[in-house]
């Protein structure tokens, strides 16, 4: 089958040896050969055309600017961590030293206020795409859950769904921003308001696909098992417990996949506008302040964003391995 | 009837007994755009306690709506179903079902595809202990008891049946329904279940009303076969009464002559009385370019 994909030329200087481990060559050349050809092949592209590029902050940057830029994103994160523990360490001799003087004293301890790092800024917007997706995950669910068991309900609220799905969260932004401002009024915060506006764009964007899938999934349950159920007399509690929710398990998954990529995508453009520190802020900062770095910089996000991405949806991928029991479902 | 008559136990074990599962008069009709189609008109039907019923006809004649209206999955248009006398309007373990594909829950094991059943319908009348032993019972009972702990895509099919058959017998039920058990199991495996499904029975004599499309499995399992007629309104043939002894062995009865007469019987009723009105040979007329490729390409 995978013969297939190996070009003529490879054939021929490969031939002898294929006939010793046809297969075992074969995958090896489709697991990592033919990936390590494709990027090669990208990378050349990516630097030929970068160098002529000319914008107002200098060429395009290639692979090389690139990844130099990992590098000092690097150094000025260990910079910056080293100033912290230096800011903590002055805090805590100033406080001792007034300690002696006066006993009674107790000390201020004061948190570091320094810029965060790009890799505190991944940290951030891991931390809030989780948090909105579990919010639209607990809504959605239930709900997805309801409607696919009642087919008035469905018919109901699907029309609702389908028109709030395609909405992008740029449409949202303004529109959550206002409403936070005006009703999280307190003192003591415990979250920032552009952390909560960044998490509820999230959740309204990755709402819809895991109420669609659930819903689906729980109104396509084979009849056979909806009769067992129905021959069992389960009351409706054990029905959706031992029934409904393992048989459309697939299905939600699926749903919690396809909105774990968009909550993500649309992390980014919600933390620009919102200004929640995490990597759509960094991007923001980086295009307003225009050094002949930005560039780079901002391609080195753009790299990491899309890397995050794969993993979190590979993630997912394996939680759907460990928990569903169709194996099948849970593929590339 | 007066109420009095109904209370008094004598006339109740006297018509219970007559009537253990009583099939009155049902009619079925399915709404369609162009009005109703009425697939069963005036299904009438007594089954004894310890009866094993087969019911046969050609596909689409409504025998399966006819078992999934004593199910109470379906309900009858009019006519009703009596089971020991108190009408049926909705499904219950009292009347299990096997259903055609096992329908075993497909993230459960075989143990805990039994157990589903057993928690449900015995949760107040068994302690924990008595639970296990009593799926353990019946899992044996369907030779199963070896493959307990696997998942339905781990077994073949002949086994997924076992287990829905076991799953059904655990619920006690007073009449145990089986809509083609084995009609998706090749012949050799179904030869294997049938010969299991009557040591079960002689052990168990359960109130059995099986679906089949298979002659030999009719006459071979039942106490009596209900044949119908062609749809629509489907309604009971001919009733043939199997008066073959048990226990019956399928090798000693290919030679015997009260057997196959009562074969050729299902039979003659089958592809005589009740033929398909379609003429088959005519829809299957070979199409002429085929013969010519054929020679092409030797």
């Amino acid at each position: 089958m995978s013969l297939t994909t190996v070009n003529a030329s490879q054939l021929t200087v490969t031939k002898q040896v294929m006939k010793v481990s046809k297969n075992v060559l074969s995958k090896i050349t489709n697991a990592m050969l033919l990936p390590v050809i494709g990027l090669t092949i990208f990378l050349f592209l990516w630097s030929i055309s970068a160098q002529s590029i000319h914008t107002s902050l200098g060429t395009f940057p290639g692979p090389n600017a690139v990844v130099k830029q990992f590098s000092s994103l690097y150094i000025e994160h260990v910079a910056e961590r080293e100033k912290a523990e230096a800011f903590y360490q002055r805090q805590e001799k100033r406080n001792l030293a007034k300690q002696v003087n006066n006993p009674n004293y107790v000390g201020k301890i004061r948190a570091y206020t320094g810029k965060e790092t790009f890799f505190d800024q991944i940290l951030t917007s891991l931390f809030t795409v989780t948090c909105g997706f579990l919010v639209a995950a607990i809504i959605a669910i239930p709900l997805g859950i309801w409607m696919g068991l009642n087919k008035r309900l469905n018919s109901a609220i699907n029309p609702i769904v389908q028109i709030f799905k395609p909405v992008s969260p740029l449409a949202w932004l303004p529109l959550v921003t206002m409403v936070v401002s005006a009703l999280y009024v307190s003192d003591d915060p415990m979250v920032s308001k552009s952390f909560l506006t960044s998490l509820i764009t999230v959740s309204l964007c990755s709402l819809w696909p895991m109420v669609i899938n659930t819903s689906i999934g729980v109104s396509s349950i084979d009849s056979d098992l909806l009769n067992v159920s129905k021959v069992l007399r389960l009351p409706t509690f054990t029905h959706i417990q031992k029934i409904v929710l393992p048989a459309s398990v697939p299905m939600i998954f699926t749903g919690m996949r396809l909105s774990f990529g968009v909550a993500w995508m649309v992390l980014i453009a919600a933390e620009m506008l919102a200004q929640n520190p995490g990597l759509g802020k960094f991007v923001w900062d980086e295009f307003q302040n225009g050094s002949s770095d930005s560039l780079a910089r901002i391609m080195a996000a753009v790299i990491v964003i899309g890397f995050i991405g794969f993993l979190l949806d590979r993630a997912m991928l394996e939680l759907q391995r460990k928990v569903s029991w169709d194996k099948s479902s849970a593929s590339v | 009837m007066n109420l009095s008559a109904l209370e008094n136990p004598e006339f109740l074990e006297k018509n219970t007994a007559q009537a253990f599962l009583n099939i009155s008069q049902i009619d079925m009709v399915f709404p369609t755009d162009t009005g109703g189609f009425t697939a069963l008109k005036n299904v009438d039907l007594k089954i004894d306690k310890g009866e094993f019923i087969s019911l046969i006809g050609h596909s689409g004649c409504g025998k399966s709506t006819v078992l999934n209206i004593v199910a109470g999955l379906y309900q009858a248009t009019k006519g009703g179903i009596l089971l020991q006398n108190k009408e049926v309007n909705e499904p219950g373990p009292e009347r299990a079902v096997v259903f055609q594909n096992h329908s075993l829950l497909p993230w459960l094991t075989a143990y805990q595809n039994v157990e589903l059943a057993v928690k449900q319908v015995f949760n107040k009348t068994m302690s924990k202990g008595e639970m296990k032993e009593w799926i353990e019972y019946n899992l044996k009972l369907v030779h199963m008891d070896h493959a307990m702990f696997k998942r339905p895509d781990e077994i073949s099919g002949g086994m997924k049946q076992r287990v829905g058959i076991a799953r059904a017998l655990a619920m006690q039920p007073e009449v145990l329904l089986m809509d083609e058990p084995f009609g998706a199991l090749d012949a050799l495996t179904r030869a294997h279940m049938q010969d299991s499904l009557m040591e079960i029975q002689n052990e168990l004599n359960n109130t059995v009303i099986m679906i089949t499309h298979d002659v030999d499995e009719a006459v071979l399992l039942s106490d009596r076969i209900v044949m119908m007629t062609n749809g629509p309104e489907a309604t009971v043939g001919e009733i043939l009464d199997v008066k073959l002894e048990r226990p019956r062995s399928r090798l000693s009865l290919a030679k015997d002559i009260e057997y196959n007469r009562l074969r050729s019987e299902v039979l003659t009723f089958l592809y005589e009385k009740q033929r398909k009105v379609e003429n088959i040979s005519s829809k299957a007329v070979t199409p002429k370019s085929i013969p010519r490729k054929r020679v092409s390409t030797q």
